[in-house]
């Protein structure tokens, strides 16, 4: 039963692997990465690892892959040709450089003379790989790594901010006529929502004074410009 | 199942991963192929861990998966910035570090 499980889930991980790779459409290829995901959560849990399993499915196919189907949605995810001007040579470069990397990963780790290689592994207390052994062992024995990962992640999603706004902006500060508390409160063009959907609210006398002056005004303020 | 297949698996996944970041062009392939790679680091480390029965491996594989989210943050971030100068999405363009 063991067997046919790792079959049945190695070959899907390992088909969802050439699916990635292969599949023009950037689209397809994050689809292929989500059963490459799920398949190797399955042969994590027939290695006994079931919190890991499960932050794989969850965390991986079910956060991290939305977040890509997002920015492949949002960057178009045009067709790409499979290199037309790199060639013949970098393709066949890139394939023997595979294959001398697939010969001494193997050698690194089956040659590695290790006895328990050949098996299936030494017996393991019930509660191996367990959310109540995984988390034991996270905040004891590595509750700095785990403390350093935290903030690693509040840096990355306050870098992921300050590279994605919004630089420029599409209103002066000259137009907004009425301040709100949240506009005192934090600094113009910080790449929030509202700035992002076409600027801050403005009123209809700021359109009016504006629209004289400043001929080239965007298409958006022309009906408030009437009314006044 | 002996633990050398789940190595030999994991071996070829890294392969392909290697492999399609060296062939693709576009950056959020590369991006996926990356994690192909560190997926499967992953499953060397959980089946290292397996092997000795100690489940520290384990705690090395969330790591990683915890540095593979910052990156995947960082790299979109990235790519949506190139996409909102208009610069082309394609490595090979992309040259220059600056401005």
């Amino acid at each position: 039963m063991g067997e046919v499980l790792f079959f049945v889930a190695g070959i899907g991980a390992v088909a969802g692997a050439i699916g990635v790779v292969a599949v023009r459409n950037p689209f397809y290829s994050v689809l292929a990465l989500v059963s490459h995901l799920v398949c190797l959560a399955a042969l994590f849990l027939l290695l006994r690892a079931e919190f890991v399993a499960a932050a794989q499915v969850v965390v991986y196919a079910g956060a991290v892959m939305v977040l890509y189907v997002f920015v492949v949605a949002y960057i178009g995810g045009q067709d790409e040709p499979l290199g037309p001007r790199a060639g013949r040579g970098l393709k066949l470069v890139s394939a023997v450089f595979g294959g001398l990397l697939f010969v001494e990963l193997c050698v690194a780790t089956l040659g590695s003379g290790l006895q328990l290689i050949d098996s299936n592994g030494t017996p393991v207390p019930d509660d191996f790989g367990s959310a109540q052994g995984i988390g034991r062992l996270l905040l004891t024995t590595y509750l700095l790594p785990f403390e350093v990962a935290s903030f690693l992640l509040l840096i990355a999603a306050v870098g992921a901010v300050v590279l994605a706004r919004r630089r420029g902006g599409m209103s002066s500060a000259e137009d907004q006529a009425r301040y709100t508390a949240m506009d005192l409160l934090r600094p113009a063009y910080t790449g929030t929502m509202a700035e992002g959907v076409g600027g801050r609210r403005r009123l209809p006398a700021a359109a009016a004074a504006a629209a004289p002056a400043a001929p080239a005004a965007p298409a958006a303020p022309a009906a408030p410009a009437e009314d006044a | 199942m002996d633990i050398g297949w789940y190595l030999a698996v994991s071996a070829l996944i890294f392969t392909i991963g290697a492999g399609g970041v060296l062939t693709r062009r576009s950056p959020l392939v590369i991006l996926l192929c990356l994690e192909l790679m560190l997926n499967a680091a992953n499953l060397a480390l959980i089946a290292f861990s397996r092997m000795h029965g100690n489940a520290d491996g384990q705690i090395f594989a969330i790591i990683v998966m915890v540095v593979a989210a910052c990156e995947v943050t960082i790299g979109l971030g990235i790519i949506v910035a190139m996409h909102r100068r208009r610069l082309p999405i394609d490595v090979d363009e992309m040259r220059e570090l600056q401005g």
